[in-house]
């Protein structure tokens, strides 16, 4: 333990609070967003994994998981993953701008991180409109 | 390491209140972060009522008044009293800013004061920022030369000189480190917005002739890369500087020298 100038032992300090009090800013969501659907896309790429494992293992296997990703739970998690999928590449995009030294005014940052969010969603409901138009009822 | 909960000893309790002098009509609550190494007790967040008709109006004139006529053991940093020196740089209203530059007209509600988040706290608002010294120390922030000396000053074109317009006037107040959570996470090896944008300042100074001894220093996974542009440095900086910009142009000079 450290000890004072009179040699006495002193109490540990205690920590600040931080995550606890910090206001949160859109660019700090936007920025742990990323790292989330990061994990979250690596997650959705085990279960593309699996769907191909269940489609070279025969029509029985097959039926199982496509069940299950046709249910309403799994045609959830699919939409968290195309979300997922399209945030990634948009933050990721902007991060590809912010590499070239541009961007970082907080008020474009601001901006930017807005954009990534709303192109995202946007980006997501296309997909799933187009799934949907396509014919991918099963 | 990533801890997001507080430290058992750290967690923050419920203080006493301060009420406000009798008479007074115009009142303004402030919530202040406590701790004493004296007591065996935690943290906790004390009420000070003041009296803002006779108050100044940066926060740092409401700490003044609360520790001359309130409470005098409030302890906090302050000196020059106009954003030049750093002392008082602490978190309010949930941004890391200097007291006495923050307008209270600035905030609504209550006036919610703390030390700078994830350092460790001396006493009360008083945060040991010996790491961020030394780490300011680390990035050598001085002319280095191996070209003889010129008989009077170094020289530099104006438009030399112009490049150091952004880095120049930080004042090293620990805003911006402590409000990144690539530092919080990783301070012992990260070096943090504040020291990375003085490393830049002395990289693109076109009198250092140690650039790219600079550079190797700063290629380190750590060191420099923790940075994945969070933004909060740039958001929170009360002299308006974008470390977050410095750090990137010093990822840019690390690519272009490979190449």
């Amino acid at each position: 333990m450290a000890e004072t100038q009179e040699g006495a032992p002193r109490r540990a300090r205690p920590m600040a609070p931080h995550l606890q009090i910090y206001r949160w800013k859109i660019t700090m969501a936007a920025s742990i967003t990323h790292r989330i659907t990061g994990v979250g896309i690596a997650i959705g790429t085990l279960l593309l994994t699996c769907w191909l494992l269940a489609l070279a293992g025969g029509p029985e296997a097959y039926d199982g998981i496509q069940g299950f990703l046709g249910s309403w739970f799994g045609r959830l998690l699919m939409f968290g993953f195309t979300w997922a999928l399209m945030y990634h590449m948009c933050n990721g995009i902007r991060h590809l701008v912010w590499d070239t030294g541009r961007g970082f005014e907080p008020a474009t940052a601001d901006k930017s991180a807005m954009a990534v969010i709303g192109g995202s969603v946007l980006l997501t409901v296309i997909a799933w409109v187009l799934a949907y138009a396509m014919g991918g009822n099963g | 390491m990533v801890e997001f909960a507080l430290p058992k000893n750290s967690k923050v309790q419920k203080g006493k209140t301060h009420a406000a002098p009798e008479g007074a009509s115009n009142i303004r609550k402030f919530q202040v972060y406590r701790w004493s190494p004296d007591d065996g007790d935690n943290p906790r967040v004390d009420t000070y009522e003041v009296d803002m008709d006779s108050c100044g109006p940066m926060v740092l004139d409401a700490l003044i008044k609360i520790k001359n006529e309130m409470d005098p053991t409030l302890t906090f940093r302050r000196s020059c009293r106009e954003g030049v020196c750093g002392s008082c740089a602490m978190n309010i209203d949930g941004m890391n800013t200097l007291a006495c530059t923050k307008g209270m007209d600035e905030i609504s509600g209550d006036v919610k004061v703390y030390p700078l988040p994830h350092t460790d706290v001396v006493k009360d608002l008083v945060p040991d920022l010996s790491t961020f010294y030394a780490q300011y120390a680390s990035i050598k922030p001085y002319l280095q030369t191996v070209s003889p000396e010129p008989q009077k000053e170094w020289r530099q074109s104006y438009e030399d000189r112009q490049k150091l317009d952004g880095l120049y006037e930080c004042i090293l107040c620990a805003c911006c480190s402590t409000s990144c959570p690539s530092y919080w996470w990783n301070g012992d090896r990260y070096l943090g917005p504040a020291a990375l944008l003085q490393a830049y300042r002395w990289l693109i100074d076109s009198r250092d002739e140690a650039t790219g001894e600079r550079l190797d220093d700063l290629e380190d996974p750590f060191r420099l890369y923790r940075c994945i542009t969070i933004m909060n440095c740039a958001q929170t900086c009360p002299k308006g500087l974008n470390p977050a910009r410095a750090i990137a142009e010093i990822k840019k000079m690390m690519v272009e020298r490979q190449v």
